[in-house]
């Protein structure tokens, strides 16, 4: 399990982190705690690293305009201890602490984890909950995606070569709820929602179920039920069990609403 | 006789029990904190090569062609060789026992030649100068495979349909059948028959430190010295000196420190045999370490049974007979030297074995498949013959309506009925089944939790209490391996040196691997010999070093080692008092040593420091006596001999939270209590018993390789195999009982496996008492929310 060789630059300025990940073979790291094992399990074998963890600028969190925007260098132990966070996003503030474990989160990073856009991940749930904007930078400059149309499949979104993803506006909500299953704790969930209810809509958003949150907005519980997909069976779960588990989820979410 | 009457000092003496029986702190902890520890990956050796391994990505295949041009060619690679290349300096080896009657089992080599039969399976090794290196290369080694058709079910196996290794002649590695006699008459005659199978998942063991070994061969003295992380570094000079043909002595087995083992790590491995052939091949020291994905592939898994069980009591409720078939899967080959039919031997010996029934019938086969190999795991059969003893006890008791602890009471063997023999033909010494219930009871206030248990359900809340009372084979006898052929040492020995400044030196044949053994014979030999422990150092795990012993497995470390040491202890302090006599011109009858002294035996009262009679033996010999010669390193052996196994007892409780809509159990509680004799340092105890808890937890609930019907393993790595985690724990609460065992001095039996063996079926019952009420009932472990959804017919 050695991770094959690889080139490594640590640029200092997005200038440059742009000319370096525009290079053939380039790989942005941030926290590394998914790409590492992926190195080290010979799973991918980038020519270059480039990791952006020295970029000033994009680990701040801040709350304007009835938003939250958070740099995508935030590791998840900083949006787990923010009190901007708290206060404006309770629906982050509950999902943080199920994101792996202490160690991991104080290196993971927020952009990390919505480039990475593992389906049963905790934070590109939240983000099509809440309706997040992920802002995306290239050397071409800023465009702004809305979470649904970012994630695009199975570890799939939107982003290009050339582009880091440098942060995420995160709407503030009325009420929110967060419940997800997991055989241990900090494991990726078998199945979880992240919900909240804003302007008197629930946006539901289901992970560990497809290959990208699924997202509902339904009236009434029952439409809640009857509105799920189909959801992708996994090595210890069927595919009825999961439907069956986030049944049970929404039942357990729906009063928070 | 409790321990405190126990003889720890020479007759008629009135010093007292020194540190037996206290929770002294283990001298290691210390060092391993502080990042000190020495494991074989940590050692550095000029000229170390590394070895990667080309492992079969089938389960079964033929290895048509392989083409090693590319890897060679590659950076730092050192050599990169095939099955036929290793053969020819290492002999193949075939798992067999004498004593288990019928067993067979093909050839295996270091390396595959020709075929492989399961998936991680060894067929090439590249030697390079980094690991890193050997790794790139191996991804140049091009094969050319011919599928083979794949056997991964265990029914199918046994069917023969299609053979494995068709020079056997089908796929039975070992089967055995017992039977008292009158077994079908009870059956067909007893008030209330019950009827259960249960099923096993097949699990490993996952150590803290991968397997490692760094074999460096010295071509000067035609020598090997082999830096490996096992239980049985004697065994494995015997192993290395016979396939390696160098001479015995010119073997030495290392082993530092060892990040925990559970039986993982006490076997003949193809891959680290080749390790040790490469060396020779290139005159150099070559290391391997398994890797975490390596280490699910091919380190041991154990487990997977297919168990159907039948139980016949009366109406009052008095167990008649128990009726059993067991079916076990073990992989392409018996693993050598132990041989893999030792855990559905076991599972025959002891189902049933707390009971007073008289009649007993069991049938068990052992199958190969292609998957990894299996072989003894802590606590090897016990969670199995638990389980099932268990469960349908359980179900018994259900089904008259008798409560389950108040049923166990009326069957359990009484506590003086021993010596006593079981039905399936074992014997037990002393055992307290009564006084460990009772125990138990006590502990976990069992008519309380029975109490709010109904409570409870009214407001459907599912919580279920579980018994599992067990008994445990410990401190094994040569009737284990030695009889069957296996050079498989059952006696351990021990050397205690008196150093000048009047310290003592341990060096004991029984190894190191993170469970304090070292700990408890420092405690030993400071009680024997009358110095403060911090005098003392514990040499462990050199076969050029230590007297020849079996090392750590099957619960022996401190029931075995710890006697030889005490008796090495007992004629050091005789010897040490030769030399006060002559020196203080005293008896030496009025003599004793206590407190790094010598002392008047009668009023206590100090009269030589040791370090005095150190000096004085060591360097002014010359003052003593001219016919007298100090004596004083001593070595004593001993060996169990009077039973097979010195069995051990214990009941274990298990408190459960079942959540009907998810499927998701919560462990609130755990208790075990556990009788293994005299109890030399209870904090070492009661941790060998929760982390033996824990992992028998991960059998019950989480911990499953799961193979595709390809035979690919599904799940091998730390993300997707689940081992328990602290998180999810309960508290274990634990607490003893003792009987020493008579047969030796220190009357301690053994405790590593007794947490592992009971903790499943304590789990399993208390799942299924949850879930009575609602009507289900689970027998496939690990018990996942779908299993147990399944079940509630839920999904
Ligand atoms: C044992 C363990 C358990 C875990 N459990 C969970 C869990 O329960 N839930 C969960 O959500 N996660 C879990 N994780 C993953 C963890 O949250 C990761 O930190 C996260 O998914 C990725 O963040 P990172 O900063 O480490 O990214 P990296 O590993 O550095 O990168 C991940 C991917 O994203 C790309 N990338 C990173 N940053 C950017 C950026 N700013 N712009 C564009 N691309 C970028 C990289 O190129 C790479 O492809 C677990 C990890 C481990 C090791």
């Amino acid at each position: 399990m050695k991770a094959p060789s690889f080139a490594y630059a640590k640029p200092r300025t997005l200038a440059e982190a742009f000319e370096l990940i525009e290079r053939p073979g380039a790989k942005i790291l941030a926290g590394g705690q998914s790409l590492i094992p992926t190195l080290n399990m010979r799973l991918s074998a980038p020519e270059l690293l480039v990791d952006i963890t020295g970029l000033a600028g994009l680990s701040n969190i801040e709350a304007k305009n009835g938003a939250v925007r958070i740099g995508a260098l935030c590791t998840h132990a900083m949006v787990e201890r923010s009190p901007e966070v708290r206060e404006h996003l309770p629906l982050l503030a509950e999902a943080m602490p199920h994101i792996a474990h202490p160690a991991i989160r104080n290196r993971g990073t927020l952009g990390g984890s919505l480039a990475l856009a593992d389906p049963a991940a905790e934070l590109p749930a939240c983000a099509v909950a809440l309706d997040a904007v992920l802002i995306i930078a290239s050397r071409k400059g800023e465009r702004r995606v809305r979470a649904v149309e970012f994630f695009k499949g199975l570890f799939e979104t939107d982003l290009k070569q050339g582009e880091i993803l440098v942060g995420a506006e995160f709407p503030k909500a009325e009420k929110s709820a967060f419940v997800e299953l997991t055989r241990r704790h900090g494991d990726y969930a078998i199945v979880g929602l992240a919900a909240v209810t804003k302007q008197r809509e629930r946006r539901i958003s289901l992970f560990g179920f497809a290959d990208r949150p699924v997202l509902i907005r339904p009236g009434s519980l029952e439409e809640a039920k009857g509105s799920l997909p189909k959801p992708a069976a996994d090595l210890y779960h069927s595919s009825a069990t999961k439907l069956h588990l986030a049944k049970v989820l929404l039942e357990r979410a729906w009063n928070r609403l | 006789m409790g321990k405190a009457e126990l003889p720890l000092h020479a007759p008629g003496t009135q010093v007292d029990k020194g540190y037996i029986g206290e929770s002294t702190p283990r001298p290691n902890a210390q060092r391993l904190l502080q990042g000190r520890g020495a494991f074989t990956d940590d050692l550095r050796f000029p000229r170390l090569a590394h070895v990667a391994f080309f492992r079969s990505p089938y389960a079964h295949a033929r290895i048509r062609k392989l083409s090693l041009e590319k890897a060679r060619a590659q950076p730092g690679v050192v050599g990169v060789f095939d099955g036929r290349a290793v053969a020819e300096y290492c002999k193949p080896w075939v798992a067999v026992l004498a004593h288990l009657k019928g067993i067979k089992s093909p050839a295996q080599h270091a390396i595959a030649i020709e075929r492989a039969c399961w998936q991680g399976e060894a067929c090439a090794a590249v030697v390079a100068e980094s690991r890193t290196q050997a790794e790139d290369a191996v991804q140049h080694i091009e094969a050319e495979w011919e599928e083979l058709p794949v056997v991964v079910d265990m029914e199918e196996s046994l069917s023969g349909k299609r053979v494995i290794h068709p020079d056997l002649g089908d796929n039975i590695c070992f089967k055995r059948e017992h039977d008292t006699g009158g077994v079908e008459e009870i059956f067909a005659k007893a008030d209330v028959v019950v009827e259960d199978t249960f099923h096993f998942g097949r699990h490993t063991g996952v150590c803290v430190e991968g397997r490692a070994i760094l074999a460096d061969y010295n071509a000067a003295e035609h020598s090997l010295t082999v830096y490996h992380a096992t239980q049985a570094p004697h065994m494995m000079q015997d192993i290395f000196s016979r396939h390696l043909n160098i001479p015995e002595g010119n073997v030495r087995v290392i082993a530092k420190d060892v990040g925990g083992s559970f039986g993982i790590k006490v076997h003949v491995y193809a891959d680290e045999m080749a390790t040790a052939a490469l060396s020779i091949m290139l005159r150099r020291p070559v290391k391997f370490v398994a890797d975490r994905l390596e280490s699910f592939l091919s380190d041991i898994h154990a487990r997977e049974h297919r168990a159907r069980v039948r139980l016949a009591c009366t109406k009052a409720g008095e167990i008649l007979a128990f009726d059993l078939d067991d079916l076990t899967a073990i992989g392409p080959y018996s693993v050598y030297p132990r041989t893999s039919g030792i855990e559905g031997n076991q599972v025959v010996n002891l189902t049933g074995g707390p009971y007073k029934h008289q009649k007993y019938r069991a049938r068990m086969h052992v199958v190969f498949t292609n998957k990894n190999v299996t072989c003894q795991y802590r606590a090897v059969g016990h969670p199995i013959a638990v389980a099932l003893t268990e469960g349908i006890v359980d179900l018994a008791a259900q089904k008259i309506g008798i409560d389950p602890a108040d049923f166990r009471r009326k069957n359990l063997i009484s506590d003086d009925a021993y010596p006593y023999t079981f039905p399936s033909g074992i014997k037990f010494e002393k055992l307290s089944h009564h006084k460990a219930l009772d125990l138990l009871l006590r502990i976990t206030n069992y008519a309380g939790l029975r109490a709010e248990q109904s409570r409870l359900r009214q407001q459907k809340i599912y919580r279920g209490i579980g018994l599992a009372a067990m008994i445990e084979v410990t401190n094994p006898s040569p009737a284990f391996y030695g009889v069957g052929g296996a050079r498989i040492s059952a006696q351990d020995g021990a050397t205690l040196r008196l150093e000048p400044t009047g310290m003592v030196t341990v060096m004991c044949s029984v190894t190191e691997q993170g469970q304090g053994t070292e700990g408890i014979f420092a405690q030993i030999a400071a009680s024997a010999v009358g110095v403060s422990i911090d005098k003392v150092r514990v040499i462990t795990g050199d076969t050029g070093v230590t007297p020849y012993g079996g090392g750590t497995w099957a619960s022996r470390g401190a029931g075995i080692g710890g006697e030889a040491v005490l008796l090495a202890g007992r004629a050091l302090r005789a010897n040490m008092l030769d030399v006060a006599a002559k020196m203080l011109s005293l008896d030496k009858a009025e003599l004793d040593v206590r407190d790094n002294h010598v002392i008047n035996r009668l009023t206590g009262e100090a009269k030589l420091p040791l370090a005095e009679l150190g000096r004085v033996a060591y360097f002014r010999p010359d003052t003593l006596p001219i016919d007298f010669q100090s004596e004083l390193t001593v070595t004593r052996h001993y060996t169990p001999r009077q039973y097979g196994f010195t069995f051990t007892n214990g009941i274990q409780a298990s408190l459960v939270e079942v959540d009907p809509d998810t499927g998701f159990v919560k462990l609130l509680k755990h208790w075990c209590v556990e009788d293994s004799g005299t109890v030399i340092n209870p904090m070492l105890v009661d941790e060998q018993i929760r982390g033996g808890v824990v992992q028998g937890i991960g059998a019950a609930l989480y911990e499953e390789c799961l193979y595709g019907p390809d035979g690919q393993l599904l799940n091998g790595n730390m993300a997707d195999y689940l081992v328990p985690m602290a998180g999810e724990m309960p508290d274990i609460v634990c607490a003893h009982i003792e009987t020493p065992t008579l047969q030796s001095q220190l009357g301690a039996k053994g405790v590593g496996e007794a947490g592992t063996a009971g903790a499943p079926a304590a789990v399993m019952n208390a799942i299924n008492d949850a879930l009575a009420p609602l009507g289900a009932r689970v027998t496939r472990m690990p018990f996942t929310p779908e299993r147990i959804l399944q079940a509630l017919k839920k999904v």
